[in-house]
């Protein structure tokens, strides 16, 4: 008997862990059978960007072998072809997220121009001189950056929701930090250095009972979590397509119809307009608004297919194998006693950042790597966090459904090699 | 692991856990602070310059074994020397490592130098190597703000 799937209120029999074979995952996705320095690579840094499987890599060399035109623009067989694969991935997003209309998805370079996007065009029209935007003390500087830039730009005012020394947001001070100027809340969903996986929900339904938009980064937490924005309630969600299996240089950003509607254009040009004269500039409708100039239309159709690739291997699975694999990695790194971890949540994704007593990250980082172990080391783009902690930088493991148990046997062995040569 | 066994010498692990030079230097007269940001590696370095010669030099910050060993022997081989010869000593180190890994070395000339050889083999740790060095002569020249190695 399988786990019955009670989260979505169905009987449907997920299968049992193990049923589903990681290593036939593994036998989808190329890169992993490749050595580095004569040994089996060991891909543990899938926070920074996750492998892509076969089936996306070759819907893209497909696209470009006998697809390849610009989109909604040329009545030739060709660009009808792009046009309907384009617009076939927008509705596989849809889907993906459960978004109520296809106006509401918008194709991105990714979760950091998602940001920007609404730092523009929601920022600049809705946020004035002493409003204020909440975040939390645990961003990655793309979700910190584009909202002090425009805080400089407009006298806007930010504020941080701290978090206490497990990694986990202190919601009651979030409370406090609501007020009748907040006129956006920017927060991340799962954190890309400690792993936390924050109460989107109940930050959602706070701010909301005040009226205030917010905004998910998610770009942790889509290879992990299924995502549904009309049960989160969200307002925005962004999220970048090469951290779930899909290609670099595309994105969505979900943003609720009625405040798309009402936000100013981002980047002006081609496709984001219905007529243009010198006098006046018509829009063109949502969600092609927001989409100007020609998009990275291979790396569109890649993502729907990364998606529809997760979707038929199923959340249930992959949250039930990551768990286990997780579980496993953090207790044989808890029995070398030099670690320390750094981010220690209730609820945690799979994400484990640690410091080795006497060695720094970096030297962890080159020996790793010449055992065939990529693990990634550094402040992981959230200085903040790393001040908050009291550490330069941070060791990072992260993983993705094709890790096993073993991945971790690999870095435990070579952190045992690395931190002998250091004593 | 030749080429680790290259890069973390015995003598790099040894000045990393124990280095020379290491503190403040409340009579400095010239001072830099450094920082990578790439791994997030800060040194300061403190100068006592007198009449052209660096008089006394110490180190403080953090970083990884490569970056504190470099600061390290730096201090051991600038402490004494004219600020010329520092220069000198600079443009050695800095030729050294930015050669090519095949590129034949004059170990009798680098002395002191040669164990960071192996930093070649390693293009993502040339920048904590060079942290100190960048950061002394920065010193030298007084610069106030923080040096970035990018
Ligand atoms: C939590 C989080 N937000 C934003 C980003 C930025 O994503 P991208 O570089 O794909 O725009 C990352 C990527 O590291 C991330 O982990």
């Amino acid at each position: 008997m399988g786990i019955q799937n009670t989260l979505e209120g169905s009987n449907t029999e997920i299968p049992e862990i193990g049923a589903l074979d990681v290593d036939k995952i593994k036998q989808d996705f190329p890169i992993l059978q490749r050595k580095v320095y004569g040994k089996p690579l060991v891909f543990l840094d899938n926070a920074a960007s996750t492998q892509k499987p076969l089936q996306v890599i070759e819907t893209i060399q497909q696209y470009y072998t006998a697809e390849n035109a610009n989109i909604h623009r040329g009545v030739y067989y060709l660009s009808e072809l792009a046009t309907q694969k384009y617009e076939h991935s927008r509705e596989i997003v849809r889907r993906f997220l459960n978004a109520r209309s296809l106006k509401e998805i918008v194709f991105t370079y990714g979760t950091t121009d998602g940001i920007n996007l609404v730092a523009h065009a929601f920022g600049r029209k809705f946020i004035k001189e002493g409003d204020e935007i909440i975040i939390s003390e645990m961003e990655h500087h793309s979700n910190i950056v584009p909202w002090q830039i425009l805080c400089e730009e407009t006298g806007a005012r930010l504020r941080v929701i701290p978090m206490n020394d497990n990694g986990e947001l202190d919601l009651d001070q979030f409370r406090n930090l609501i007020n009748s100027r907040t006129k956006l809340v920017a927060v991340v969903y799962v954190s890309n250095s400690l792993g936390t996986v924050n109460p989107i929900k109940e930050i959602i339904q706070s701010a909301h009972e005040h009226d205030i938009p917010v905004l998910v980064d998610g770009a942790q937490a889509v290879s992990h979590y299924r995502i549904d924005v009309q049960e989160l309630g969200c307002d925005f969600f962004v999220f970048s397509g090469h951290k779930i299996f899909g290609p670099t240089g595309v994105g969505v950003l979900y943003a609720r119809e009625e405040i798309l509607e009402t936000m100013n254009p981002f980047r002006g040009g081609g496709d984001m307009i219905k007529s243009v004269t010198f006098e006046r500039t018509i829009y063109n409708d949502l969600p092609y608004r927001f989409e100007a100039g020609t998009p990275n239309i291979a790396g569109v159709i890649g993502l729907g297919t990364a998606l529809e690739y997760v979707e038929n291997i199923g959340y249930e699975w992959i949250g039930a194998h990551e768990t286990e694999v997780l579980q496993y990695g953090m207790n044989v790194l808890s029995e070398i006693k030099q670690i320390r971890f750094i981010g220690t949540a209730q609820k945690k994704a799979g994400v484990i950042s640690f410091v080795v007593d006497g060695v720094h990250p970096h030297d962890i980082g080159t020996f790793l790597d010449r055992e065939g172990v990529a693990i990634r080391t550094g402040h992981h783009c959230t200085q903040p966090v790393m001040d908050h902690f009291n550490v330069p930088a941070t060791s990072r493991a992260s993983i993705a459904m094709y890790n096993k148990k073993e991945d971790f046997d690999a870095l435990v062995r070579g952190l045992h090699k690395i931190i002998k040569v250091f004593s | 692991m030749d080429e680790l066994r290259e890069l973390y010498q015995e003598i790099i692990l040894d000045h990393n856990k124990n280095p020379k030079n290491f503190g403040e230097l409340p009579d400095a007269n010239h001072s830099s602070e450094g920082y990578n940001p790439l791994c997030g590696d800060r040194i300061k370095v403190f100068l006592k310059v007198k009449d052209g010669l660096v008089e006394d030099i110490k180190f403080t910050g953090s970083g990884c074994a490569i970056s504190r060993a470099s600061a390290s022997v730096m201090t051991t081989l600038v402490k004494g020397k004219t600020v010329q010869e520092a220069e000198e000593l600079f443009k050695r180190f800095h030729d050294l490592v930015t050669q090519s890994p095949q590129a034949e070395v004059n170990l009798e000339e680098l002395d002191k130098l040669a164990v960071f050889a192996g930093v070649r083999e390693f293009p993502s740790r040339i920048k904590c190597a060079s942290l100190a060095w960048h950061t002394l002569i920065a010193a030298l020249k007084e610069k106030q703000e923080p040096i970035s190695t990018e």
